[in-house]
């Protein structure tokens, strides 16, 4: 009777969302809590064909598996999420023409849960489509395409998101390079750390016991106490070494955060390097041996191209570990997403919120889909 | 070429060789053969300094081995490995290349010889060069390891079970590739075996280890003839020995030049199990021999096998 009950789990969440929660709220203005917007006003007219995507979807769990089911789920999926754009959008501006300038439309809990909702299914049924991973992440990509250019070509404007977004986009623009400038420079140091002592655990199997000990220890200190931490000692460092404040060294802002950040990352990337290495043939290193290759060459050729595809799973994690932890690190200063995050939850304002945790997500997701890919590629080629 | 004297080796004080002592001339097809753990692969292992002996002195054209560097010395000597130990990241073609890359030889040179192995190795080259291995069975992957030992003409070749995961056809056909190549190249081989009677058809001598000592070494001949003790004569198998005595001899050196007899005919190279077999077939007691050629030569008679023809009839 049901074929895929993962995406019979996802509709019914969906439908609850949807019973439950509104699809769309508006307020006076950006401080006062929003009312719902009843569904009648949504679906009204020819509007609710927006939904028809969602038609399918709710047989989905029913229809027999096949590449011809997985393939409509897929794109009924991206379907309705364009299409629940194009809606909010389109009730918005309706609606803005007639309340005062200062009103706000908002995102309500169920458009946010029905688009999750039908991201999983579609994400879901890209899974069973393919196992060919460039394949599925180019089609993701693709199924994306008509949400990206409604956003982008200004269909939602007028939602009170976008008008946060217009308010700061210099802001906005900032933060994000900001958090990339923060997750590529924690990359440096914990790369040019992790990966010797990764080499050296494997190396001297005794050194590992004490070095993990000492990286788990680090790890399960929460992330906040750990920014918190650092402060202390950074400032009294510059107060010591003013040389240092020059350099744009402080107690708060960058310079912990990379520090907590690489501390944290040190622990994925030293465990999959070791493991890595550590998968690699002994019968490959012994024959390397056996046929005059150098221990220089054995490493380059032999050992490195092996261990790679485990050690790229671990910079996978680390990466999307740092993609989350850059947000907290905003509560020292450091800048970032999550300086709008902050800020938004302090004016309780949710889009505001909302500005700083969709972008978190995307990035999060671009990163995992990227080096989900490169591991990919790599895993075919060592087998 | 390759020379033991006295040399021992310990594992964690636990004795694995002791005093062994044995001369590999240039040339020669030395087998290796003895039970699991008697210490066969780690006296191969010591020729090319992968595995360091404790005690004594091992040479190579005359110089102690500890007198060269290890890469260079394993370079000289083309090495396939029991477990085979395929690069899993390269092609076949890569893996075949590996040392003459080492070497510095140029792309299109590697490329022929490539080709060149692998249809030595019965291996359709366009079928196979850009495979990885994990897309290989396991009797393709061993028989690249082997080209992979070849590859560079190695003036020495060891080789640590190099036919163990073969079907019999495929062993047949690469034990008779072996012995053309031995005997184009003089390749001096030195090979380890569990199979006694691939090393009565390979070796020009036989080394049987027992708990890291030599029990006995000779030519397959010799040591058919006359175990030195019960346990080379266990080893080399009670009831089957004077069958195998047989495979160890050709038809060449018992047949009877110029005599005639009628039927299908035998080569030279032919053993003389091969003939014997023949005879009980065909029901007859004698049979013509060709030559590698196919021109009829002799004659060989089913007694010829038991006892040498009379002198006068031999050539
Ligand atoms: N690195 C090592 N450390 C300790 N003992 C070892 C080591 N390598 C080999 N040995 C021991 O030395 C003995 C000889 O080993 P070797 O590998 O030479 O045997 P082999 O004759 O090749 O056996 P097989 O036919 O099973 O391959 C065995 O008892 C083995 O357990
Ligand atoms: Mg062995």
């Amino acid at each position: 009777m049901v074929k895929n009950p993962v995406l019979l789990v996802l509709v019914v969440a969906a439908l609850a969302a949807a019973i439950v929660l509104s699809f769309l709220s508006h307020a006076p203005n950006r401080l006062l809590s929003g009312q719902p917007v009843p569904w009648g006003v949504v679906l009204e007219g020819w509007r609710s064909l927006a939904f028809a995507p969602a038609l399918v979807l709710l047989a989905g769990p029913f229809l027999p598996n096949g590449r011809i089911t997985h393939g409509l789920v897929a794109l009924a999926a991206s379907a309705l999420i364009a299409g629940m754009i194009w809606l909010a959008g389109d009730v918005a501006r309706s609606m803005a023409d007639a309340a005062a300038p200062a009103a706000r439309t908002s995102f309500g809990g169920a458009f946010w849960i029905l688009a999750v909702m039908a991201a999983l299914a579609a994400s879901d049924a890209l899974q069973k489509l393919t196992r060919e991973p460039a394949l599925r992440i180019g089609l993701a990509l693709l199924l994306a395409v008509p949400a990206v250019f409604l956003v982008a070509d200004g269909f939602i404007d007028a939602l009170s998101i976008m008008k946060e977004y217009a308010n700061r986009h210099a802001v906005f623009a900032a933060a994000v390079t900001t958090h990339l400038a923060i997750i590529a420079a924690m990359l440096v140091p914990t790369l040019a750390i992790g990966l010797p002592l990764g080499l050296l655990v494997h190396r001297r199997q005794g050194l590992g016991r004490p070095i993990f000990a000492v990286l788990n220890i680090i790890q399960t200190v929460p992330s906040i106490a750990l920014f918190g931490l650092l402060i202390a000692p950074l400032a009294a460092l510059v107060a010591f070494a003013p040389a240092l404040a020059r350099l744009g060294i402080s107690g708060i802002g960058v310079t912990p955060a990379i520090i907590a950040l690489t501390l944290y990352s040190l622990l994925p990337i030293v465990r999959s390097t070791a493991a890595g290495l550590a998968a690699v043939p002994t019968a490959a290193i012994e024959a390397a041996r056996g046929i005059g290759m150098t221990r220089g060459q054995i490493f380059r050729a032999v050992e490195v191209p092996l261990a790679l595809p485990v050690l790229v799973a671990g910079l996978r994690v680390t990466v999307v570990q740092a993609v989350g932890l850059t947000a907290v690190a905003a509560l020292i200063g450091a800048g970032g997403l999550g300086a709008i995050i902050f800020q938004g939850l302090n004016a309780s304002a949710i889009d505001l919120v909302m500005l700083g945790v969709v972008p978190l997500v995307g990035i999060a997701v671009l990163a995992d889909l990227a080096l989900k890919l490169a591991g990919a590629m790599l895993k075919a080629r060592t087998g | 070429m390759i020379r033991f004297e006295h040399v021992g080796k310990d594992y964690a004080g636990w004795t694995a060789i002791e005093d062994l002592s044995l001369t590999v001339e240039k040339g020669e097809f030395c087998v290796l053969i003895g039970p699991s753990g008697s210490g066969k692969t780690t006296t191969l292992k010591m020729i090319n300094r992968l595995i360091e002996h404790d005690r004594g002195r091992i040479l190579f054209e005359g110089a102690e081995i500890r007198s060269f560097a290890p890469e260079e010395l394993r370079r000289r000597m083309g090495y396939a490995i029991q477990s085979i130990g395929l690069f899993p990241h390269w092609t076949v073609e890569e893996n075949i290349g590996a040392v003459p890359k080492l070497l510095g030889w140029p792309r299109a040179k590697i490329r022929d010889r490539v080709t060149e192995l692998l249809e030595m190795l019965t291996l359709d080259p366009e079928r196979y060069r850009a495979r990885y291995p994990r897309h290989l069975s396991g009797g393709e992957q061993q028989r690249i390891g082997v080209a992979r030992a070849l590859a560079a003409n190695p003036s020495v070749l060891l080789m640590d079970e190099p036919f163990g995961a073969l079907d019999p056809v495929t062993r047949d056909t690469l034990q008779a590739e072996m012995l053309r190549i031995q005997a184009a190249s003089g390749t001096t081989v030195v090979l380890v075996t569990h199979d006694i009677d691939e090393a009565i058809r390979l070796a020009s001598r036989i080394v049987i280890l027992e708990g890291g000592r030599i029990a006995q070494s000779g030519s397959p001949r010799e040591i058919l003839a006359a175990p030195a003790n019960d346990f080379v004569a266990d080893f080399v198998g009670r009831s089957d020995r004077g069958l195998r005595l047989l495979a160890a001899e050709r038809v060449g050196d018992r047949m009877r030049r110029g005599e005639t007899a009628v039927g299908e005919p035998l080569t030279v190279d032919a053993s003389l199990r091969e003939a014997l077999s023949l005879f009980v077939a065909r029901n007859v007691d004698r049979l013509p021999v060709q030559d590698g050629s196919g021109a009829l030569i002799g004659a060989i008679r089913l007694a010829d096998l038991v006892r040498p023809p009379p002198s006068e009839a031999a050539p």
